[in-house]
């Protein structure tokens, strides 16, 4: 099945939340793969909704640009919203 | 009377559930490894219901594992269909469409049962036989509108198997008792259904549906091919040798 495509999985566990990366099959087509996510991710009652996606169509960040991608965010703490307190009165945010 | 009807369906499930399962660890990827065992613990799952409410109307202390393991192969009611041999991919998908498409209709209507233990079931069973014929359809039109080899055992698959549908239709004296109390559908009553989808999947797989296939029936009065007795010696056999045994 060496030319069998690869793709993606996405799926949503609940209604409201967002779809989340489970894995990847591989499948002839998109309808094909609609199915075997469905037999694969979701034999357990793992969502109610599966995207697939062709793993072709996915542009990936190249590892060996971790350092100057997603370093300099390192020391800008101040970017997390851990500066000012929240009123009681405003609960659960 | 009402409980040999129950056990025709619960038959059809678990010997065809039973059939699947040998795919297990040798389905042709591996999507399919789990596609295939995911619609025969559907099958086993209802066989098991029905198993349990048969024991109780026939009322003799039969239970769930008596029925699918002490039973031999002239007291297994099951059609013919669903003992033949898993052959190829090609045959197994056309042998599991032929079933389901006979079956989704079959539930929904059993889903106005008298019996309120068969009303439960077919509400879960109907869901579960629908993707059945979504999943098998998919991969009969692929095949049988594929490669030439794969064009080829599709049309090998309707010939071997195309002459076991007509059993689907048949109601035994048994099944006709059950139908008159409304426990049951009348099953000759599913052929439009049946036809239509067939028809829908065969037109867009390229398949010729066959015409005057002489069918093969006797699978409802016990009387069954060689291949059940194998079935039944695989499946029986651990339950056989270790009576009354539990997890």
């Amino acid at each position: 099945m060496a030319e069998t495509p690869l793709w993606e999985v996405f799926i949503r566990p609940r209604n409201g939340l967002a779809h989340k990366h489970v894995g990847s099959l591989h499948a002839a087509d998109a309808v094909m793969a609609l199915q075997a996510a469905r037999d694969v991710y979701t034999r357990r009652g793992e969502g109610n909704s599966v995207w697939v996606v062709p793993s072709v169509a996915i542009t990936a960040s190249d590892p060996d640009h971790t350092d100057e991608m997603f370093e300099p965010t390192g020391d800008k703490i101040y970017r997390h919203p851990t500066f000012y307190e929240i009123p009681e009165d405003v609960g659960h945010m | 009377m009402m409980h040999e009807a129950l056990l025709e369906i619960a038959d059809d499930c678990l010997v065809l559930g039973h059939r699947l399962s040998e795919w297990c660890g040798h389905a042709p990827m591996l999507e399919e490894d789990l596609a295939l065992p995911n619609m025969a613990l559907d099958l086993i799952g209802v066989a098991r219901g029905l198993y349990a409410r048969a024991g109780e109307l026939e009322d003799a202390g039969r239970g769930e594992d008596d029925l699918a393991y002490f039973r031999g192969e002239r007291e297994f009611r099951n059609c013919l269909l669903v003992e033949r041999p898993n052959e190829d991919f090609a045959q197994t998908m056309l042998r599991q469409l032929y079933f389901a498409a006979f079956m989704e209709p079959f539930w929904r209507a059993a889903s106005a049962s008298s019996d309120e233990v068969v009303h439960g079931i077919a509400g879960k069973a109907a869901k579960e036989v629908a993707y059945h014929i979504r999943h098998t359809g998919e991969w009969v039109i692929r095949m049988g509108d594929g490669t030439v080899e794969s064009a080829a055992r599709m049309a090998r698959a309707v010939d071997a198997l195309h002459r076991y549908t007509g059993e689907l239709f048949e109601s035994s004296p048994a099944a006709r008792a059950a139908e008159a109390a409304g426990v049951l559908p009348v099953r000759e009553e599913m052929r439009g259904d049946w036809d239509r989808v067939i028809g829908m999947i065969f037109t867009e797989a390229r398949l010729v549906l066959p015409e005057d296939t002489h069918m093969h029936s006797g699978g409802r009065a016990g009387l069954h091919g060689e291949d059940l007795g194998h079935i039944l010696a695989e499946m029986q056999s651990v339950a056989r040798a270790h009576p009354g045994a539990v997890w």
